[in-house]
């Protein structure tokens, strides 16, 4: 309703069956960055998520049906545009990105140096350990990512990201749907907005299952491949 | 018997097609494909001539199988532009689903406010 600009930051946290994490990930957002608002988009969850979010002072948006998880931040972006938000934050609801670490990623992205933030398990000295066939097909996915931005990305797949408004206007109107976090990269510097990354940590995840399993680990990696071919003979506006 | 088997299916074709947008099943706008197949397929199976002349023209020995790859090549098109039609339903619905969600959140806000207001004015 609100539509002035500059009202400030926004937490997104698209959410699939979450109940087990999600009100924890919320009170520390709440406790460390006291400020900032929290959106969780809740992507029509089977489990008690809706129930647990509305005993907490995050916002909840509830997708009448499970749409993915691109849809799901895409939401929080168009509802970040409509009220006026300058920064948008993704952060994922198992608990693997650390509320202490905000300030890493929104800091460049509000002083105007970038238009979006990624947060990198592989940038400094990270203790993350990611399995072997995951490591591969990150570092695969970071080597063409760095191709196709000209710049080294070493870690494409992170959902830990800062968006500034210009790419947030970007975003809320063309969004990848499944596994959507390397793809957009590649739209946003097709679009010419900035990219950058900063270390930080990731905890290893309290509950849930990661989206993607060694099965759907092909299935992912050819789509994503696709996926960014064809955003490359796009045309952006 | 090919010829009238041709002729036949198309026939059936025409009537099922007309039917359903006599009944609203099928949209005008989703029939022409269906429509323009109808027309040239038919006009071959009807025509012998022309479909044995335009067979050798194009270097098929046996006429009627002509008849097939033209209805093949309208099938193939027809089924390209429901893979288009349905991307646009899809991103279409997607956002309606979004913006959807978020009318709801800005509704029970504004309930929210009518009922604090009337408390007020109690």
């Amino acid at each position: 309703m609100e539509q002035t600009e500059d009202q400030g930051i926004l937490v997104i946290i698209p959410a699939f069956n979450e109940e087990e994490t999600i009100a924890d990930v919320i009170a520390e957002i709440t406790e460390e960055q006291p400020a900032i608002d929290i959106l969780v988009v809740n992507d029509g969850s089977s489990d008690r998520t809706s129930r647990v979010v509305k005993q907490t002072k995050a916002r909840l948006i509830e997708h009448t049906f499970n749409m993915g998880v691109g849809a799901a931040v895409q939401t929080g972006y168009r509802y970040a545009v409509k009220h006026g938000y300058s920064v948008a934050i993704q952060v994922d609801a198992d608990g693997q990105h650390l509320a202490s670490e905000l300030y890493k990623i929104i800091a460049p992205v509000l002083s105007g140096d970038s238009d979006v933030v990624v947060g990198s398990r592989f940038l400094g000295h990270g203790n993350y350990k990611a399995s072997v066939a995951r490591g591969v097909g990150i570092g695969f996915f970071a080597s063409v990512v760095s191709i196709i931005l000209k710049r080294r990305i070493t870690d494409p797949s992170s959902g830990f990201r800062a968006t500034g408004r210009k790419a947030l206007l970007f975003l809320s109107e063309i969004y990848p749907e499944d596994y959507p976090e390397v793809e957009a990269l590649v739209l946003l510097h097709k679009k010419g907005l900035r990219i950058d990354e900063v270390p930080v940590t990731m905890a290893p995840r309290r509950g849930g299952k990661s989206s993607i399993t060694t099965s759907r680990g092909i299935y992912y990696m050819v789509k994503v491949l696709l996926a960014i071919s064809v955003d490359l003979l796009k045309k952006i506006k | 018997m090919v010829q009238l088997i041709s002729i036949i299916v198309v026939i059936i074709l025409f009537v099922l097609v007309i039917d359903f947008i006599r009944r609203g099943l099928l949209k005008e706008k989703y029939s022409v494909l269906w429509l323009a197949l109808i027309a040239v397929v038919g006009l071959f199976a009807v025509w012998r001539e022309l479909l044995d002349w335009a067979a050798m023209v194009v270097g098929v020995k046996y006429p009627p199988s002509l008849l097939f790859l033209m209805a093949f090549a309208f099938v193939l098109l027809i089924l390209l532009h429901f893979s288009v039609v349905i991307s646009v339903l899809t991103e279409r619905n997607k956002k309606l689903a979004q913006e959807v969600a978020i009318i709801k959140d800005e509704l029970v806000e504004v309930e929210k406010r009518l009922m604090s207001n009337k408390g007020v004015n109690q």
